[in-house]
């Protein structure tokens, strides 16, 4: 795998600048190279050794970066809801943490729009941000043994879906019954790197 | 060809459907997952008269029992396990032809890990985003997202056309239960103090028991950070050696995760990684630095080792010679 590192840092037009790289490399379709993903200031492009010429491989992510290196805003894209039904079993202690009431932190929780940074740990799962700085707890120390499907989760600045059933260290505030991930869909995962997301309590609109 | 199966009798201690892997979707976060030995997995396949990307079954120490529901040519490559059909000795690195009713039966494993059965036409299974490799713990892909249990009826064609036996000249092991592996540095190795990669290369490890298909835990002198700050999350492949904050390295393998934020200080080149996928947990590594140009003529130099094996060597022109 080649690692091409943007500068170091959590912030929407590298990760903006990451995205386009990996969809322009993608539609170049260089030889030997199998698989493109993004990280949050990082693209992978995953490549089969014996039938990628490196040396050219390079010089199309050079191209292709120097032709995005002007890129300073983003482009406006509609948010995509998803519905929560507040009250994790990590509500309270994140109100705790915030010293405020859970409704607050269901507010301070919803009424941001998020950017998808990344996606990893399971398929579908959506590393999303930034959360308002009151309620960033973090992760729990020991993770939970099993976090269920739908769980809608905070760590640090970071926010999250947990897709499938599986262990997991955030903490833990809502639920949701959107279908984060499903092979058999045309689009799979519900969210892709650089999408915007609302959560959307339930019983709203 | 019509459809027959594989009857599990017994599952064996791990063992799942794989092809070469789930590529194309880690930008949803969908891990590639495949064989842990891609090379005998391919060499069981040529030697079977697949496409090299066909669904094998990877068999992990103790081999299972079947019951062959068909008539079909099969072969096994990988490691060197104790294996019968109706209680004649099979042959490994060799084509064999099967009938309907026949039993399968894998013993102890003498060397390596793993071991790969292809069937002529390859595992019949439904692909799940372009592969049927299984990944356990999303349970996606192979025969229902699982290791292979008792009473499963694995499905695959029948084929009783007469196909040419084909033998290989030689498989590629470790040694007993060590195995020198050469690394590329990673993208954090200065992340770390500046002889790690030295000590690195200059100690064994032992591959922990909390060690799988996800990656080898591995036991030895801790590696000291140089920096202590948070890696931002990024992808990852696999080969990838991460260094968690206490310091023992994970050596990361088939059913990795897509990315991760541990500061990864080496990767094992691609042509020592099926060399990886033979090892099992007890077992030492060794680590050798070397260069990304040393790495390239290493994979093209076992590309025609595996040539050589898959020579597909018709039965007269490998008298004489070893062939397991």
């Amino acid at each position: 795998m080649l690692l091409v590192e943007l500068e170091p840092a959590i912030d929407p037009v590298i990760n903006e600048r990451a995205i386009l790289l990996g969809s322009r490399i993608r539609a170049r379709q260089p030889r030997g190279v199998r698989d493109v993903a993004p990280g949050y200031s990082t693209l992978g492009v995953h490549f089969d050794p014996l039938h990628t010429d490196l040396a050219a491989l390079e010089q199309i992510i050079e191209s292709e970066f120097a032709a995005l290196s002007s890129l300073e805003s983003i482009a406006d894209r509609t948010p995509i809801e998803i519905p929560v039904s507040y009250g994790g079993p990590d509500l309270d202690a994140v109100a705790a943490h915030a010293g405020c009431s859970t409704a607050d932190v269901i507010k301070r929780h919803s009424e941001r729009t998020y950017r998808v940074y990344m996606l990893g740990f399971v398929a579908g799962f959506a590393y999303m941000g930034r959360v308002d700085p009151s309620i960033a707890m973090p992760r729990h120390r020991v993770p939970r043994e099993r976090v269920p499907a739908g769980s809608v989760g905070i760590a640090g600045l970071q926010t999250g879906v947990y897709p499938v059933d599986s262990p997991g260290g955030w903490q833990l505030i809502g639920h949701t019954p959107a279908v984060m991930f499903d092979a058999n869909r045309d689009r799979p995962s519900l969210l892709a790197a650089g999408d915007l997301v609302r959560f959307v309590p339930a019983g709203k609109s | 060809m019509s459809a027959g199966a594989l009857h599990i009798v017994k599952p064996g201690l791990l063992t799942t459907v794989q092809d070469l892997g789930r590529y194309g979707h880690q930008a949803s976060g969908v891990p590639v997952a495949g064989p842990m030995d891609t090379f005998s997995h391919r060499l069981a396949n040529q030697l079977a008269g697949n496409a090299i990307d066909a669904a094998t079954l990877e068999i992990t120490l103790i081999g299972p029992e079947l019951i062959v529901e068909a008539d079909t040519t099969m072969a096994i490559a990988g490691g060197q396990f104790e294996a019968t059909c109706d209680d004649r000795p099979l042959p490994l690195g060799a084509s064999f032809t099967v009938t309907r009713g026949q039993r399968i039966k894998f013993g102890r494993v003498l060397q390596g890990a793993r071991a790969y059965l292809a069937i002529a036409g390859g595992v019949q299974i439904p692909p799940v985003l372009g592969s049927r490799a299984t990944h356990l713990v999303s349970r996606m892909g192979g025969f229902n997202g699982r290791a292979l249990i008792a009473g499963d009826r694995i499905p695959i064609a029948s084929d009783s056309r007469p196909r040419q036996p084909r033998k290989s000249v030689g498989l590629m092991l470790p040694t007993k239960g060590r195995a020198l592996l050469r690394v590329i540095p990673g993208p954090q190795a200065d992340w770390f103090q500046a002889d790690s990669l030295r000590a690195l290369a200059s100690v064994s490890f032992r591959i922990s028991p909390q060690s799988n298909r996800m990656g080898y835990r591995l036991q030895g002198p801790p590696l000291v950070r140089a920096r202590e700050d948070e890696l931002i999350s990024e992808p990852l492949g696999i080969g990838a050696i991460q260094v968690p904050a206490a310091g023992e390295p994970i050596l990361l393998m088939a059913d990795r995760q897509t990315a991760g934020g541990y500061p990864k200080i080496g990767y094992v080149i691609s042509a020592d990684l099926p060399v990886a996928g033979q090892l099992a947990p007890g077992d030492f590594i060794e680590f050798h630095v070397c260069t990304h140009q040393e790495a390239v003529a290493a994979l093209i130099s076992r590309e025609r080792q595996l040539l050589r094996c898959a020579d597909l060597l018709a039965p007269s022109a490998v008298e004489g010679k070893d062939v397991s």
